[in-house]
C-alpha cells in the first residue's frame, strides 16, 4: 500500500496518463459549453442544408460579377468615392486621436484625475466601444444630415472610444521611474505627464494611432450604406440594382485599400518603433 | 546570522565607544539630549513603514545635518530604496514624521511639498531618463519644480536664462557636447551623468540617491560617484546615498546609517568604521 501512494509511483502513474481526468466540476463546466454552443448555433440559424446548398448560388453570383466593371467612366466615379472614403477615415482617425489624449489622461489611474473620474471616463468609453460604428453614423445621419461629415462624426467618436481606452492603458504601463525623477524635484502633475509619462508612451501611442487609421479605412468603407458618405453606397446601390460587376469592383477596390493601409501602417509601425531601443 | 549581526553591532558599538567621534554620534541617538551643532536639514522620527502586512522598517529615527553625506547601508531588502522615498515623501509612511528642509512632508499641502521638493533632488539606479527626448530637455526637466510650464518641457521652449543653466549643468558633468543628443543613444555611465546634472540643474539644498552605480561597470560606477560627490561637496548640499558598495559607503560618507531587521542597526561616522565593520550587515 506505501508503496502504490510513493511519489514515485504517482509521477509514473501521471507520465502515463495522456489527460488528467477531469474533476466533477470541470466535467460540468465542459458539458455547460457545449450546450451553449449549441443553442447559439441554433439560435444563429445554423443550416447544413443550406451550407451545402450555397456553393452553386455563390458560384451564379460569381459568374454574374466577373469580370467586374472596369468601365473609364465608372472606375473614375468609383476611385473619386474612394477618395472621399479615405478623407472621411483620416480626417475622422486624426482628429479622434487628438481627442482621445485628453480623455486618457482623464481615465488613466494615478496621473492626473482621481479614482472616481478614471470610472466615470472609462464607463464613458466603454459605452462609446459598445455601440457600433454604424450605429454612431445613424446618430449622425439624424444629427448633422446624410453625407460624409456624418461618417467622420461617427470615425471620431468611434476612434474615441478605442484610442481613449488603449493610450489609457499605455499610460499606465510607462516605466515610472522618469515620472518619479519629475516628482521628486517637486513638478506638477501636468509637467509630469507631459514630460515623462507621454514621452515615454509616445511609441505606443503611434502604433495604436495607426491601428485606429486601419480600424477607420475598413469602418469607413461601408458607412456609406447607412447613407454618411463614402464608397459604401456605391456597394448597396450595386446590390440593390443587382449591378454585380460594379459590386464586385467596389468590393476589390476596398481590398485593395485596405490591405494598401495595413501595408503602409505595419512599415510605418516597424520604421518608428524600431528605433525604440 | 543574527549572531553574526549582533556580535558586528557590539563590535561597532565598541569601537565608537574608544572613538573621538563617538560621544557626538551617541548624544545624537539618545533623541532627548541632542544639541543641534548645526541645523537639521532632516529629520526621522519613528518612522515606520508596512507594505500590506509586511513590514519593511520600524522606529526609524535619525537627523541629518546641512552639507552632511550620509550612507544608507544595508542587505537588499532592508528597506533603504523604501526609507529613502519615505524621506522624499514620494510613498506614505506607515507611522512616524519626516521633517524635510524644516517641513512636516505628511502635513504639508501639495504645494508646500512641491515647493520643499524644488530644492531637492534625485538621482536613481536606472537613471530614469526619458528616452525619446534630448539630453537638454532632460535636464531641463529638472528645473521644472522651479520653473513649472509649457516653457520648460523641451529645449526648444525653454528661455533663454533655462537653457544656459542647464548647459552650464551638461558642462559640470562633461557633458556639453551631448546636449543634443537623444538620451537613449547614450552609454551607462553618461546616463547617469545626464541623471546627475538634471538633480543638480536647480541648486538643491538636498541630495537623494539610490545606489547610483548600482547599474554601470566598477570604473564607470568609481566616475559617476567621484564626480557626484566632488559637485555636491563644493555646495554644502546635504546627501543621503544608499549604496551596497561598503569602499563606497565608507569612501563618501561622512556617517553611515546601517538597516538590518527592519531598524537602524547602526549609526557612525565613516571615519569611525573599517569595511569589516559593516560585513555583518550584509550576512
Amino acid at each position: 500500500m506505501t508503496d502504490t501512494a510513493s511519489p514515485r509511483n504517482e509521477r509514473a502513474r501521471f507520465e502515463l496518463a495522456r489527460f488528467e481526468r477531469p474533476s466533477a466540476i470541470s466535467f460540468l463546466g465542459y458539458a455547460l459549453g457545449l450546450v451553449i454552443i449549441f443553442w447559439c448555433l441554433a439560435g444563429a440559424g445554423f443550416s447544413l442544408e443550406k451550407v451545402a446548398s450555397s456553393p452553386p448560388r455563390f458560384a451564379d453570383f460569381a459568374a454574374r460579377a466577373f469580370p467586374p466593371n472596369l468601365d473609364p467612366q465608372v472606375l473614375t466615379r468609383l476611385g473619386w468615392k474612394m477618395v472621399e472614403t479615405l478623407q472621411i477615415a483620416v480626417a475622422g482617425a486624426v482628429i479622434g486621436v487628438i481627442l482621445s489624449v485628453p480623455v486618457a489622461l482623464l481615465a488613466a489611474k494615478g496621473l492626473i484625475a482621481g479614482p472616481l473620474v478614471n470610472q466615470i471616463v472609462r464607463t464613458g468609453l466603454s459605452f462609446i466601444r459598445a455601440v457600433p460604428d454604424i450605429a454612431w453614423a445613424l446618430v449622425f445621419v439624424v444629427a448633422v444630415g446624410l453625407g460624409p461629415f456624418a461618417g467622420m462624426l461617427a470615425i471620431v467618436i468611434d476612434t474615441i472610444g478605442f484610442c481613449g481606452r488603449f493610450f489609457a492603458d499605455d499610460m499606465e504601463a510607462t516605466d515610472k521611474g522618469p515620472a518619479e525623477s519629475l516628482t521628486a524635484t517637486g513638478a506638477r502633475k501636468l509637467d509630469v505627464v507631459a514630460c515623462a509619462t507621454i514621452p515615454g508612451s509616445l511609441p505606443a501611442f503611434i502604433s495604436t494611432s495607426l491601428f485606429a487609421l486601419e480600424k477607420a479605412v475598413r469602418s469607413s468603407t461601408i458607412l456609406g450604406l447607412v447613407g454618411a458618405g463614402g464608397i459604401g453606397i456605391e456597394l448597396k446601390v450595386g446590390f440593390d440594382l443587382f449591378d454585380y460587376p460594379t459590386a464586385m469592383t467596389v468590393i476589390l477596390m476596398i481590398a485593395v485599400v485596405v490591405i494598401g493601409i495595413e501595408l503602409v501602417s505595419g512599415w510605418a509601425r516597424t520604421k518608428i518603433i524600431g528605433e525604440q531601443r | 546570522m543574527r549572531d553574526t549581526l549582533s556580535s558586528t553591532i557590539s563590535s561597532v558599538t565598541d569601537l565608537l565607544l574608544r572613538s573621538p567621534a563617538a560621544p557626538d554620534v551617541l548624544t545624537e541617538q539618545t533623541g532627548a539630549a541632542f544639541a543641534p551643532v548645526c541645523s537639521v536639514e532632516i529629520e526621522a522620527r519613528a518612522l515606520s513603514k508596512t507594505f500590506g502586512a509586511t513590514p519593511i522598517f520600524s522606529d526609524v529615527s535619525f537627523r541629518l545635518a546641512r552639507g552632511e553625506a550620509t550612507a544608507l547601508v544595508g542587505a537588499n531588502g532592508t528597506g533603504k530604496s523604501t526609507l529613502l522615498r519615505c524621506l522624499m515623501g514620494l510613498i506614505p509612511t506607515s507611522g512616524g514624521t519626516v521633517h524635510l528642509l524644516g517641513q512636516q512632508t505628511d502635513k504639508a499641502t501639495g504645494r508646500q511639498m512641491r515647493n520643499i521638493r524644488a530644492q531637492v533632488g534625485l538621482v536613481s539606479q536606472k537613471h530614469n531618463l526619458v528616452p525619446r527626448l534630448t539630453v537638454l530637455s532632460n535636464v531641463l526637466h529638472g528645473l521644472l519644480g522651479k520653473h513649472p510650464g509649457i516653457r520648460h518641457w523641451s529645449h526648444s521652449l525653454a528661455p533663454q536664462f533655462s537653457r544656459e543653466t542647464a548647459m552650464q549643468a551638461l558642462e559640470r558633468v562633461g557633458l556639453a557636447d551631448f546636449a543634443h543628443r537623444r538620451a537613449d543613444r547614450l552609454s551607462g555611465g553618461q546616463s547617469q551623468r545626464v541623471a546627475i546634472a538634471r538633480a543638480i540643474v536647480g541648486a538643491p539644498k538636498v541630495l537623494f540617491a539610490d545606489e547610483p552605480c548600482a547599474s554601470l561597470d566598477p570604473s564607470a560606477g568609481e566616475d559617476v560617484m567621484e564626480l557626484f560627490f566632488q559637485l555636491v561637496r563644493d555646495e554644502n548640499v546635504t546627501v543621503v546615498f544608499t549604496s551596497h558598495n561598503i569602499e563606497h559607503a565608507l569612501k563618501y560618507g561622512d556617517r553611515l546609517l546601517g538597516l538590518a531587521q527592519g531598524r537602524i542597526q547602526l549609526d557612525a561616522t565613516a571615519a569611525s568604521l573599517s569595511s569589516a565593520d559593516l560585513r555583518g550587515l550584509y550576512d
